[in-house]
């Protein structure tokens, strides 16, 4: 239990996906002009990624992994090289019915945050966190565990970005830095911050 | 479709004017995540570049073919084959750089510069001219991460390729590897720079401001 929720708490902010391993970086810096529409991805990051991560843990294990057909006599059989279109298949397919199942029992929130659930599909963030299960070679378990920890660091971060850009309204910036720059900036320092999360991982 | 194509242009603007990073926001999550050295950097942008042209000429050679309700789909499919054939090239012949580079070379798949370009462009336009935008768009890309990589590498390690270009202070020199320039930070640090140099030279690229104080609204711009 302590081991799944180490793991869930470096998986939120030792490696905060936009801000250490940059990833989903594209949505992550389009969508936080305000706080609202980053709190709406946030929420539709974690439950996209607890539930494709898992997915896609089963998919690996019991087809695409070396070994996953021995039961049929083809032990040999490797075909984790089709790991990175199964992947995308499944989480195309994935925000496709949660988006389907929304509308049809929570149209409110459907609403809330609809537009962000098809753009979802082409995340780096997403992707990146199947393909991390992989590398790392995480159990049924912890792959849950990893995908909600992730989506709630995502989360986080995007909602801080938000709030701060919002905020923005009051400063004299030079034109130049305007909009992407200062964005830019502003995630480098929110990233030192979170790279102090990394020390105390490393102290405990 | 008899438009006049000016290929010089559709190859150049893309490199500083109409820049993929710095303007459209697109592809940012590889260009900062693989910049910690010149030679990840290069290789990289070769990638990227490969796919992106490869990818633009053959979803522009069927799209009157495409239903336009699972062009998504078609073109991630497209693009993901491509992206698995360049993996497998890497992990056969540049195992080491494969290795550096881990996971995003996979993630050129959902990287949204590609799929940007092929639904921008691509989807409009004849082969030809939408592979020389898709080329001329990885060029910028490459621009963008070979000049991020120098900067990361010389002051992080004092190295350009590996080749020790200033000489370091534990081996007699005179210089102090800056190890803040290895991390997470300086990336976007840096990246903001960029966009804030290129916007002082092309002023037409600055954002207008999103909120305006309501005494100043009509005198502001």
């Amino acid at each position: 239990m302590t081991d799944l929720w180490h793991l869930f708490l470096s998986a939120a902010f030792v490696d905060n996906m936009p801000l250490t391993l940059f990833l989903g970086l594209c949505t992550f810096l389009a969508l936080s002009k305000r706080s609202e529409s980053a709190l709406g991805l946030g929420i539709a990051m974690t439950g996209v990624l607890g539930v494709t991560v898992p997915l896609n843990w089963l998919i690996y294990q019991g087809l695409l992994a070396p070994g996953a057909w021995a039961w049929a006599g083809m032990p040999a059989l490797d075909l984790s090289y089709l790991s990175l279109i199964a992947f995308i298949g499944v989480i195309a397919a994935t925000v496709q019915v949660l988006e389907m199942l929304l509308d049809r029992f929570f149209p409110g929130v459907h609403a809330a945050f609809g537009v962000f659930l098809p753009l979802l599909t082409v995340q780096c963030a997403i992707l990146g966190g199947s393909l991390f299960m992989v590398d790392r070679s995480y159990d049924f378990d912890e792959s849950i565990v990893f995908g909600l920890g992730s989506g709630v660091g995502f989360a986080i971060a995007v909602v801080m970005l938000g709030a701060i850009r919002s905020r923005l309204a009051y400063a004299d910036l030079p034109t130049g830095l305007r909009g992407l720059g200062i964005a830019f900036i502003l995630t480098g320092m929110m990233s030192l911050g979170f790279a102090s999360f990394a020390q105390m991982a490393m102290s405990q | 479709m008899a438009q006049r194509v000016n290929f010089w242009s559709t190859l150049t603007d893309p490199l500083i004017r109409q820049n993929p990073v710095t303007l459209q926001i697109l592809g940012i999550c590889s260009a900062l995540a693989v910049t910690t050295s010149l030679a990840t950097a290069l290789t990289m942008s070769v990638s990227l570049t490969v796919v992106l042209t490869l990818s633009a000429a053959i979803i522009s050679l069927i799209r009157r073919h495409i239903p336009d309700t699972i062009r998504l789909i078609v073109q991630i499919v497209i693009v993901a084959s491509l992206v698995i054939v360049i993996d497998q090239i890497l992990q056969a012949y540049f195992a080491e750089i494969s290795r550096a580079l881990s996971i995003y070379v996979s993630l050129i798949t959902t990287n949204c510069l590609v799929l940007g370009r092929t639904e921008a462009h691509a989807r409009h336009h004849a082969p030809l001219p939408a592979a020389v935008d898709a080329f001329g768009n990885g060029l910028g890309y490459s621009l963008v991460l070979i000049v991020i990589g120098g900067v990361r590498e010389l002051f992080g390690r004092g190295q350009l390729f590996g080749w020790q270009a200033f000489a370091l202070a534990d081996a007699g020199g005179w210089f102090t590897p800056l190890g803040l320039m290895l991390l997470a930070p300086s990336a976007f640090f840096l990246l903001g720079g960029l966009v804030w140099a290129i916007r002082a030279w092309h002023p037409e690229q600055v954002e207008p401001p999103e909120h305006v104080p309501p005494d100043r609204t009509r005198s502001a711009e």
